[in-house]
């Protein structure tokens, strides 16, 4: 007998929360390759496994749905890729319809339409262990007797859980045995309600844990209280564990940089690796930190079942500005940065949503706006006490994150009136039990997360680095320069031709040549400026000490003011635009960002400087 | 009675799910999660804010409801016990 070359496509279907991913990490270890449905935003999960007699499987892991009925785009495609109707992806030979033990008067009622598809079936009871636990009884037989397809037991999460699964797939996979169809209908409800009288025995609707902990959590004060807590341990998480981390990655990517300057002749190749592509890989790696640090949180959160729950807690404050509970931790995220914040969204299902929450994700103050704000508050904020015990220096830092924030509920709620589609969108989520997560599959969804960016991501970051260090670099200055090479590049050419642009915003042709390196990420324009005044400095913080008294002579009070403001809102980021881009698939939403950030930082940066030169402050 | 005005932790069955529209999108989804004729609901929890959204017990299974969507939800009137 000859083993087949092709492999055999199985699906994993079932609803959110059945522990479907689980099993399909079970079943494909770290064999796994995640993408893109082709023209749709939706995560495709195909994993490959090779069973005793050498037979390969090719294995789906289906986005969770509800019913056929597609509410959104995750059910749509599952929908269709089971009929067999999405384009570039055959029907699966065998389907797993996969139902949690302990919510089978759910779960059953959707393996009853994946049934009706007439594609060859399995059924596996997940989480089998946890139902035991709970007193829950399930006759495997009788269920199998009265569904007409075979009925395993899975345990996700333990070795060889999924072991009865894998013998059952070889021989539904030789049998190729149809399942029984329900008329065309029928009343799936009833169907479900007779199946579980006939098979499942359950002592009480719910388990006491979840009880327990969900009036605690839920609470108005102490759930609020939790929250809190939670959120404040994520945000020093990303904001402050990163940073030694980040700290390192930007010395060895400066070290490794220096040595290669060191070793290669200088020259345009030199130059090429050090500061193009070194430079740019380190500005790629510098942002894994922080991303792995924020998706171990919202992974584990995730699992456990805590994240729908504090969706529930503060759904009703963020619908009001157009949001949903969702976006909550998102946006949080992106104080420390924009682009771990952005890719977190994928954890709100409703694309519109989402969407808002991608664009107004920038408009929170990252930390890389933070060297920029202390150069200029230092430079023009007087050191002094204000109303008793505040300082005013510290009281215009807090001014310009509530300005941020404030400014992205206005955003997000215009936004909510001038969109097309006003319809009713539906919370209606499920919150599920709660649970341990699993170490293997907390690691195996870090390491898709991680791969993403730097694929994704990175390779636009790094092109883009690359073309901004040829803008800075050519063509070089002539021999008998008299000002910084800068001056003479095509990025000093287009910053002085921008000066036209930006001088009603009181920017002078310095500021608008050190807003092109800015682009790369914000806190790189202290140096470019320290570049463009022609100070040598060793690193940032030199640069901006020996900055401060130039600028606090060189500039008016206005521009200052005006400069601050445009970091407020300056779509400066590339790296930001890349993942936006990604994330949405669509170069359009990433225009319509880019145009209305923009816009924003001119506005407000405009109305900052005329009104500060009409009080005097020119 | 409709759900929303269900006192907390007290059971009761559900007698239909009403259409806002026709062709009611979250009415459809509401009867395909479970509410349907026959099935006991109990409202467990409300948010911080106004009580929105209300976490409904159906079935085996929790979801969080905003207050116009449990509010398609009719219950059937209280027998006597």
């Amino acid at each position: 007998m000859s083993v087949s070359r092709i492999p055999l496509r199985l699906a994993l279907v079932g609803n959110p929360n059945c522990g479907k991913t689980a099993l399909f990490n079970q079943i494909t270890g770290s064999r796994q390759k995640v993408a893109n449905y082709a023209g749709v935003t939706v995560e495709r999960k195909e994993g490959r496994y090779t069973n005793r007699q050498g037979r390969e499987y090719a294995v789906l892991d289906l986005p969770g749905a509800y019913s056929f009925n597609a509410a959104s785009l995750d059910e749509a495609v599952t929908r269709d890729l089971c009929r067999g109707f999405l384009p570039g992806e055959p029907k699966p030979d065998v389907l797993v319809c996969v139902v949690d033990a302990t919510n089978l008067r759910l779960h059953l009622r959707f393996a009853l339409e994946v049934r009706n598809l007439g594609i060859p079936m399995i059924l596996a009871v997940n989480l089998a262990d946890v139902a035991r636990k709970r007193g829950i009884t399930i006759d495997l037989n009788a269920l199998e007797r009265e569904l007409g397809i075979p009925v395993v037991e899975t345990v996700a999460v333990r070795r060889h859980g999924a072991q009865a699964l894998l013998d059952q797939i070889d021989r539904t996979a030789v049998s190729a045995h149809l399942p029984p169809q329900l008329a065309e209908g029928a009343d799936l409800h009833a169907e479900t309600r007779r199946l579980l009288s006939v098979a499942v025995g359950m002592p009480s609707r719910t388990a006491r844990i979840d009880d327990a902990l969900d009036r605690w959590l839920l609470h108005p004060l102490f759930g609020l209280l939790t929250l809190a807590v939670v959120m404040f341990l994520i945000f020093q998480a990303v904001y402050a564990w990163a940073t030694p981390i980040m700290d390192g990655i930007d010395a060895g990517t400066a070290a490794l940089g220096s040595w290669v300057g060191g070793v290669l002749p200088e020259g345009p190749l030199s130059s090429l690796l050090v500061d193009g592509i070194i430079a740019g890989l380190g500005g790629v790696i510098v942002f894994l930190p922080q991303i792995l640090i924020l998706f171990a949180f919202i992974l584990a959160l995730e699992e456990s079942g805590y994240l729908p729950r504090a969706a529930f807690l503060l759904d009703r404050s963020m619908s009001a500005a157009g949001l949903s509970g969702r976006s909550f931790i998102p946006l949080l995220s992106s104080f420390a940065c924009a682009i771990p914040g952005i890719m977190a969204t994928r954890s709100i299902q409703d694309p519109r949503d989402r969407m808002a929450t991608i664009l107004v994700a920038p408009l929170m103050t990252c930390s890389a706006r933070l060297p920029v704000y202390a150069l200029l508050i230092g430079a023009f904020i007087p050191q002094r006490t204000v109303w008793g015990w505040f300082n005013l220096q510290g009281l215009v830092l807090f001014g310009l994150y509530a300005a941020a924030v404030a400014s992205a509920l206005v955003v997000s709620w215009i936004m909510k009136r001038v969109r097309r589609d006003k319809s009713e969108h539906a919370l209606m989520l499920e919150l599920p039990s709660y649970r341990i997560p699993h170490p293997r599959d907390l690691a195996i969804g870090l390491w898709e997360r991680a791969t993403i960016f730097l694929k994704r991501v990175g390779g636009i970051i790094l092109a883009l680095t690359v073309l901004l260090w040829f803008l800075l670099s050519y063509p070089g200055a002539p021999a008998d320069a008299t000002l910084p090479a800068i001056d003479y590049s095509f990025a000093g050419l287009i910053g002085h031709a921008l000066t036209a642009v930006f001088s009603p915003l009181g920017f002078n042709w310095q500021i608008c040549i050190a807003l092109i390196p800015g682009l790369a990420a914000r806190e790189v324009a202290v140096s470019s400026l320290a570049t463009v005044y022609a100070l040598s400095a060793a690193d940032d913080d030199a640069a901006s000490q020996a900055l401060l008294p130039l600028i606090h002579d060189g500039w008016s009070l206005a521009t200052g003011l005006s400069l601050l403001v445009w970091y407020i809102y300056a779509p400066m980021c590339i790296s930001t635009l890349a993942t936006i881009k990604r994330e949405t698939n669509s170069w359009r939403k990433m225009g319509m960002a880019t145009l209305y950030l923009f816009a924003l930082a001119y506005v407000a940066s405009f109305i900052t400087y005329q009104v500060a030169v009409r009080l005097g402050a020119g | 009675m409709i759900l929303t005005e269900l006192p907390r932790r007290k059971p009761a069955i559900v007698d239909t799910v009403v259409e806002k529209q026709p062709n009611d999108p979250i009415a459809r989804r509401l009867r395909e999660l479970g509410f349907v004729e026959g099935e006991q609901v109990s409202v467990v929890a409300g948010g911080p804010l106004g009580a929105e959204p209300l976490l409904v017990q159906v079935g085996f299974t929790r979801f969080a409801l905003r207050r116009s969507e449990a509010a398609r939800i009719v219950l059937k009137p209280e027998v006597a016990a």
